[in-house]
């Protein structure tokens, strides 16, 4: 498999896609380049509908946020009342350990009859949990529904290199989700500038990258306090999200982006300069003065200062080269051939960071139609595809982000700035095709399907299944243990 | 200064510069390791997000220190005094082990060190500190990979693969030598059946996933089996996970016939917000750390004696602290040493001084120690290793880089 060409179907439905469903395959009689253009074409592809929205009871970033504010605040009164009546030993029992709930009481009958000293009762979710649930099945919906699957894949492909991580803390649990559909999902097929300019006003990102704490020395509140400059977003602005890291720009470009960047944050709960939650640029944090960047200098002009900025980011040749190499790596191959990233960092350029022309030029490079498929499925593909293959839709998130974090992905959670990587060194190590192997078995477990093996393959790969596949899965001693083993064939673990 | 410190086992290092020839060299330290009756182990700990050497081992005596580092500063007294270490350096309270170790004389710092990388960027900066080259750029091999790769065939160490930890594999100790992985279980495992099907299917359609599975199931057996709790919780970049992870390892470096070089790397010690000082988010890392070198100690066992642990981070952090209660990136640092063969006690910093103009780039510590002069000395004498081979082939370009010596007992 790994030296072969692929065939069209593989092509379509694991380089480009989100895995086969049933029936895929089977009806594949169209030109495949032609598929891929079509679901780029659809109206409005990559956006979660107002009416999925409302079901699943999404809100924007700023409501997220005033959400999680009214939790916080009633946790700590909460917090402040129990303390108080422990203090003064009028704490009814029931308010201290929450009996009189009858799950308790059910589940645990001998011991509550036998001790006095009874578990508190299991509080419900928190409300930040519950918002990052709905939208992670929002985003599971998404995918599991797409014809193909490409423009999803495009979404988590920037979600990524845009990524905010949920190990932050509660604001960006509430808004990982609704900053991937403000932020990302517009302008998957839209301009890079735009989305550059989504990203970085958005509360998730400045909270993120700390800043909505930084603060210029010589602003009229770096004077009055102690706090001043953080320059963690604007480095990874520059490292990460845009001209790439050894691109010829020196710390003092950062400081000075750091600076411009001063003042771009967020309303916080008393709502003194906005609503909360929402963006705002504080005029009283910003750095007085001219900045120079990369040579050129940005005049005082508090917001429009930054967005000059990020707007000849977004257009640095540097920032082409960077964004054609990630894609090209995740899409084509982990060393991809130079010419095809030559050649999407010139649609870059020529069609000035048009993301659904260099999409087009993805789909269109001979490279996508002959390089051997040596990449391997990252732990959202593999939930994914999994999911797509069983055909059913999910119905809530918990099972994909087990996947997800067991095999060393959790959604929305990376470690550092840099995100999820995307090499096989990374997703084919030995640890984790241990993991893969375990985890196989744990998702066979859950598959409801009376299909025969062996249709099982077909939905995955066609004709295009290997005779070792078709030998294995046909020899496997129980329903169960053929799933397990179509997991873990090259054919649904390589893309 | 750097401490220049007469080695013990001068006759083996004789031996080995006696042995010019690429043949002679090939078969002498098998022997030489023999006739000592060592069977040396070297970890290494990689710490991603680059640590706050200031707040790790704080120079308490330094007269520019505290003014400096502010609210960050750890002091020898208050609520939680700073551990001390040798009158002018003190250690983060949260590292009582690594403490207990140093006084025992198994654990050594150095200070004010750096790889050859003078930009800020992790990505590069790990790539450096991992890859062993003098500079940023896209490789595929680690130095500690490579120094496997060179040792003579049949060596007690090349015999067996080299240990990775962790769902990834961090980079020093890829390459060409053969390494297997392992991390802590968090999901029940696959029955013998389903992994013979599926390494037969891989064996006659995709070798690579084959020779990644095989090796990542033989290696669980060991480290798995033992284990009292075999849930991590919460990944490597907790105390909790840095611990477990540590555990497994030891327990497959003891083992008689396992691995004998291991990396691990742990995550998050990027602290540009309320990094925290003698107690906070930094402290609790540090405690994470010093958990895990504790799980090596107990763990080793008797190997405890022939083992070395170096703990380094891809470059340190500003010597201010910022606006917002942390720092930034920075590049003078500290590594840490621990482990029965390390010859400890001892903090080796030439340490250049926190004045304004002894400042790098008036914002940095002053890296006055090369930390590839750290790793040389630790592959020469631990090892055995010949500098000319450590200065082209496991470290290239770094020539001029003498090996410290003396690191190990």
């Amino acid at each position: 498999m790994v030296d072969t060409a692929p065939g069209p179907g593989l092509i379509l439905f694991n380089r480009f896609g989100m895995g086969a469903r049933p029936g895929d395959l089977a009806g594949l009689r169209l030109d495949p380049r032609a598929a891929l253009k079509a679901e780029l074409a659809k109206a409005d592809v990559a956006l979660v509908s107002e009416a999925d929205a409302s079901a699943l009871g999404l809100m924007s970033t700023t409501p997220n946020i005033q959400a999680a504010y009214a939790a916080q605040a009633e946790r700590s009164l909460d917090k402040k009342q129990a303390e108080d009546a422990t203090r003064l030993g009028t704490a009814p029992r029931a308010a201290l350990w929450g009996i009189g709930s009858d799950a308790v009481a059910e589940a645990r009958p001998n011991a509550m009859a036998m001790t006095a000293a009874r578990p508190p009762a299991k509080p419900g979710p928190r409300i930040e949990q519950t918002i990052y649930n709905a939208e992670a099945l929002a985003r599971i919906d998404m995918a599991t529904r797409a014809e193909i699957g490409f423009v999803e894949r495009l979404v988590a492909f920037w979600s990524n290199h845009f990524c905010v991580s949920v190990r932050k803390g509660d604001i960006i649990r509430v808004t990982a989700g609704s900053f991937e559909r403000e932020a990302i999902r517009p302008n998957v097929l839209g301009s890079f500038l735009d989305m550059l300019m989504a990203v970085e006003h958005h509360p998730a990102m400045l909270y993120f990258l700390d800043n909505n704490q930084s603060i210029g020395p010589d602003s009229i509140a770096g004077q009055r306090q102690k706090r001043g400059l953080n320059e963690n977003l604007a480095r990874e602005i520059m490292e990460l999200h845009t001209l790439g890291v050894g691109s010829g720009y020196a710390q003092a470009d950062v400081t000075s982006l750091a600076r411009v960047l001063t003042g771009w944050t967020y309303a916080g709960r008393e709502g003194r300069q906005g609503e909360p939650g929402s963006f705002v640029f504080n005029v009283r944090a910003h750095e007085p003065g001219d900045q120079m960047v990369i040579g050129k200098a940005y005049l005082q002009g508090g917001l429009g200062q930054g967005e000059a900025a990020l707007t000849d980011l977004a257009r640095h040749p540097a920032t082409a080269h960077h964004i054609a190499t990630k894609l090209a790596r995740h899409f084509i191959a982990d060393d991809p051939p130079p010419a095809i990233v030559d050649r999407l960092a010139k649609v870059f350029r020529d069609r000035d960071g048009d993301l659904r022309a260099l999409a087009v030029a993805l789909i269109d490079s001979p490279e996508a139609w002959s390089v051997p498929l040596t990449k391997i499925r990252n732990p959202y593909d593999v939930a994914m595809a999994s999911a797509r293959l069983s055909g059913a839709v999910p119905q809530e998130a918990g099972p994909s982000l087990n996947i997800m974090r067991n095999l060393g992905m959790p959604l929305w959670e990376v470690a550092d700035p840099n995100g999820y990587p995307d090499t096989e060194a990374a997703w084919g190590s030995p640890e984790e095709m241990k993991l893969r192997l375990d985890l196989s078995v744990q998702i066979a477990h859950g598959v409801r399907s009376a299909k025969a093996p062996l249709d099982m393959l077909d939905d995955l790969a066609g004709q295009e299944a290997s005779a070792d596949t078709r030998l294995a899965v046909s020899r496997a001693e129980s329903r169960e243990q053929a799933m397990a083993l179509l997991l873990m064939s090259p054919e649904f673990q390589r893309r | 200064m750097v401490q220049l410190c007469e080695t013990p086992n001068a006759a083996r290092r004789a031996l080995l510069q006696a042995g010019g020839a690429m043949f002679a060299w090939a078969y002498m330290p098998r022997f030489a390791l023999a006739a000592e009756g060592r069977d040396p182990r070297l970890v290494v700990i990689i710490l991603r997000g680059a640590l706050d050497g200031l707040s790790a081992v704080a120079p308490v005596a330094d007269p520019d220190y505290a003014a400096l580092h502010g609210q960050l500063a750890l002091s020898l007294s208050g609520d939680h005094p700073a551990l001390p270490l040798d009158g002018f350096f003190a250690l983060n309270p949260a590292m009582p082990i690594f403490a207990a170790l140093f006084a025992q004389r198994q654990a050594a710092i150095v200070h004010a060190v750096a790889t050859p990388y003078r930009d800020r960027s992790h990505f590069d900066g790990q790539d450096v500190l991992e890859s062993g080259q003098a500079g940023p750029g896209l490789v595929d091999s680690g130095w500690l990979n490579r120094a496997m790769a060179v040792l003579p065939k049949g060596d007690r160490i090349s015999k067996i693969d080299g240990l990775a930890v962790g769902a990834t594999t961090p980079l020093v100790i890829r390459g060409p030598a053969p390494i297997v992985g392992w991390a802590p279980q968090i999901i029940p495992v696959a029955n013998e059946d389903l992994a013979s099907r599926v390494l037969a299917l891989y064996q006659a359609r995709d070798p690579r996933l084959a020779d990644s599975l095989v090796h990542g199931l033989s290696l669980d057996r060991i480290a798995g089996n033992a284990m009292t709790d075999k849930t991590m919780r919460g990944g490597m970049d907790t105390p909790q996970g840095m611990r477990q992870a540590a555990i497994g390892a030891a327990r497959l470096l003891a083992a008689e016939d396992g691995p004998r070089v291991a990396a691990l790397a742990f995550d998050g010690w990027d602290t540009h917000v309320n990094e925290g000082g003698a107690t906070g988010r930094l402290a609790q890392l540090l405690g994470g750390l010093d958990g895990a070198i504790g799980a090596f100690r107990d763990g080793l066992g008797e190997s405890w004696r022939d083992t070395a642990i170096v703990v380094a981070t891809e470059f340190g952090r500003t010597v201010h602290i910022n606006g917002t209660t942390g720092t930034d990136h920075g590049t003078g640092t500290v590594a840490f040493l621990a482990g029965g063969a390390i010859k400890g006690g001892r903090v080796l910093a030439d340490w250049p001084g926190l004045a304004a103009a002894r400042l790098y780039q008036s914002r940095d510590v002053m890296p006055t120690t090369d930390l590839r002069s750290v790793f040389k000395g630790l592959l020469q004498d631990h090892l055995g290793l010949p500098q000319t081979i450590l200065d082209t082939t496991v470290l290239p370009g770094s020539i001029g880089v003498r090996p410290i010596q003396g690191l190990v007992v």
